[in-house]
């Protein structure tokens, strides 16, 4: 075979490269996506005359999207189905509470401490990586359904723990006063100007090194804009590490133990480390979006971290698109919406909706009708039920599918045609 | 007893069974650097179990596997891949929904050094050895000569280009034996003789191919020795016009005639 020249390999890469770059559909989701966290919180603030609770909206929903973004390099990257995400993201958002609160005081260290949001970040990340390995080690020799099974059962005991462990946790009670971020006097910014325009208030903090001493600093108390703004950068750093995985010799390693573990193994992939680091770096985003919710809210409870989250966070990964990080984006978006925003405002919506239209009459309670409010309010969750399964049916790849799952999904539909005709003509 | 050096594979006594079944029974062969090596037989002979005691996807159950001089009775599926054995499968077993390309990127994953770090980061290492890597996975794709289709999933390719690219992924992590599991099954006369051709070429780049085949036309065409199986028991060995005229071999594949 005649061994082309540099130029025309040059020229066969450059194409390469461009089809990449042309058929990039995420490309276009993402700038979208960068475009509507500049705009949100500008239109929000206009539309709603100066009022920032669409925003604190918008920042907790951040936590949502950190936490789908993790669990896809779990689930969407490697294919291992985990069904205990949560526990990873309650062990990161208790490794913030327990460091930056009076928490210890109480405990048997009888110690406080007031570490900086900024390094809990990233210590909240670490914790949880060492769970996920711990967890993983023993578990990952198991595949499918048997590993679900066993994440599932991690995710049960972490809850349990935080319930039953109250001289540590605080039990039922929860953790609250946790700090708030802050960032030391001596980083100036658009926020340390006047008040009006200031995000994030003058105030006195903690000195990290000398606990009992405070120094001037600018604090986040509870605005809804300083927390917006660090989830933005929070998910935008979460974003190009994630992708850069993907595109890296670990990414095509997960990805082809997806496809087939045994073929992988064969390829000289260690199996077990590969599927280690994965669980580890799903986790360690856990515990990044743990530490930033202990801190939005300031308060941590084990109910927070009930099977219910990792159930919700599974759906906004598999509703916005398996593997594919612009997909899980929006899916974490949307079920975020429908939840929050969608269905607790539904009741009241269908009432004034019925006054409008002149069926006034059902809003009224009689007899066995509890009036359209406190019924609509009663099926909420029904009413959730039906929008996944109209997603799912309209969309079965997801909303922004990855190529590849679409491709799998269109190759099935391909199959099952090809085998009816063939039952077809055997009959 | 032969030079290490001059044999890459040596098995010795290899034995596996499968609860009372004997797969693979006491079978001791060796091959030579830079030969080609066929492993025939009948079906249910044991031939794909040997490549798996081999390649460490089983553990066998005695005998040893000595690879280049080195004991790797017992190794992981990686570690032998590390090592420099590399394998296809009897039914491709490709990465279906990953490019041509990613596929054979994925078999130079264990050549290459990039640590999580770098890969995070995208540090300007990980993006060379990136850049070097996506260009020796062309350079091998245009060597199986299936290089137009590099951006195209492996599921959508024709059987005989996916064959063509297990070869090059299994080539992409620079082995010094590779092994072929029946390279041409369901092939056209016509794929045949370039499948032939493309293992010659292999053969070329100084790698031993050691390969399981049925057609006798490919097996003779192509390999220096032969060793036949049956009931994983050795039956023959030696060169192919040799093995040809054995009256065990005519048996296990025709039956005893009357």
């Amino acid at each position: 075979m005649s061994q082309p020249t540099p130029a025309k390999r040059r020229s066969i890469m450059t194409r390469l490269h461009l089809r990449e770059r042309i058929r990039d559909r995420d490309q276009a989701i993402y700038g979208v996506l960068l475009l509507g966290a500049l705009v949100f919180p500008l239109a929000t603030l206009y539309a709603s005359g100066g009022s920032t609770a669409y925003i604190a909206q918008a920042a907790h929903a951040g936590t949502w999207v950190l936490l789908a973004i993790g669990l896809n390099v779990v689930v969407g990257f490697a294919g291992l189905l985990d069904l205990g995400y949560a526990a990873f993201f309650a062990i990161g958002a208790y490794t913030y509470a327990l460091f930056a609160s009076a928490q210890l005081g109480s405990s048997p260290l009888h110690h406080n401490f007031h570490l900086p949001f900024w390094i809990m970040l990233f210590i909240g990340m670490f914790v949880a990586a060492g769970f996920g390995v711990l967890l993983g080690f023993p578990t990952l020799r198991l595949r499918g359904d048997y590993l679900a099974i066993v994440t599932l059962g991690f995710g049960e005991i972490v809850p349990v723990l935080s319930y039953n462990l109250p001289q540590w946790t605080g039990g039922i009670n929860a953790i609250g006063g946790i700090d708030q971020p802050w960032l030391p006097a001596w980083i100036t910014g658009p926020w340390a100007g006047a008040d009006s325009v200031s995000v994030i208030q003058n105030s006195t903090c903690r000195n990290p090194l000398d606990q009992s001493h405070f120094v001037p600093c600018f604090n986040f108390s509870f605005d809804p804009v300083a927390f917006y703004v660090l989830v933005v950068i929070m998910i935008i750093v979460a974003v190009i590490l994630v992708n850069n995985l993907y595109r890296s010799r670990l990414g095509r390693a997960w990805m082809a133990i997806r496809e087939d573990e045994v073929a992988a193994a064969a390829m000289g992939i260690n199996t077990v480390t590969t599927k280690l680091l994965a669980f580890a770096i799903g986790a360690s985003f856990s515990g990044f979006a743990g530490a930033y919710y202990g801190a939005i809210f300031s308060l941590v409870s084990p109910d927070d971290f009930l099977f219910i989250v990792s159930i919700t966070v599974l759906v906004m990964v598999v509703l916005g698109g398996m593997g594919n990080i612009t997909g899980v984006i929006v899916g974490a978006l949307v079920i975020y919406f429908v939840l929050n925003t969608l269905l607790p405002s539904l009741a009241s919506n269908s009432e004034s909706i019925a006054n409008a239209v002149g069926l006034g009459s059902l809003n009224a309670q009689h007899g066995d009708w509890p009036g359209l409010y406190a019924e609509v309010q009663r099926l909420q969750f029904l009413i959730f039920g039906l929008i996944l399964v109209l997603i799912m049916l309209l969309r079965p790849q997801g909303l922004f599918p990855s190529r590849v799952r679409e491709q799998e999904l269109k190759h099935a539909a391909v199959q099952e045609e090809a085998s009816a005709v063939e039952e077809g003509a055997r009959a | 007893m032969p030079d290490p050096t001059e044999n890459v594979l040596e098995l010795t006594n290899l034995t596996k069974r499968f609860g009372g079944l004997v797969a693979v029974d006491n079978v001791s062969l060796h091959i030579k650097r830079g030969e080609v090596f066929a492993l025939i037989g009948p079906n249910g002979a044991g031939k794909t179990t040997l490549f798996n005691n081999v390649t460490g996807l089983f553990q066998p159950t005695a005998g040893r596997v000595v690879f280049d001089g080195k004991d790797i009775t017992g190794f992981k599926p990686h570690q032998v891949a590390r090592l420099g054995i590399a394998r296809t499968f009897q039914n491709i077993r490709l990465f279906d929904y990953m490019t041509c390309l990613d596929n054979v990127r994925v078999g130079r994953h264990v050549r290459m050094h990039a640590k999580i770090w770098d890969s995070l980061f995208k540090l300007p290492r990980e993006r060379r050895e990136e850049e070097r890597v996506t260009d020796e996975a062309m350079e091998l794709l245009r060597f199986v000569g299936i290089a137009k289709q590099a951006n195209q999933y492996a599921r959508n390719l024709p059987y005989g280009q996916q064959r063509r690219l297990e070869i090059a992924r299994a080539l992409a992590t620079d082995p010094k034996l590779l092994l072929l599991d029946e390279p041409a099954a369901g092939f056209t006369p016509q794929e045949k003789v370039e499948l032939m051709q493309l293992v010659k070429k292999v053969v070329g780049r100084g790698i031993t191919v050691f390969l399981i085949e049925h057609d006798m036309k490919v097996v003779m065409g192509i390999s220096e020795r032969i060793v036949v199986l049956d009931h994983g028991e050795k039956i023959a060995e030696g060169p192919p016009e040799e093995v040809r005229k054995d009256v065990k071999v005519i048996e296990a594949y025709l039956g005893k005639s009357a």
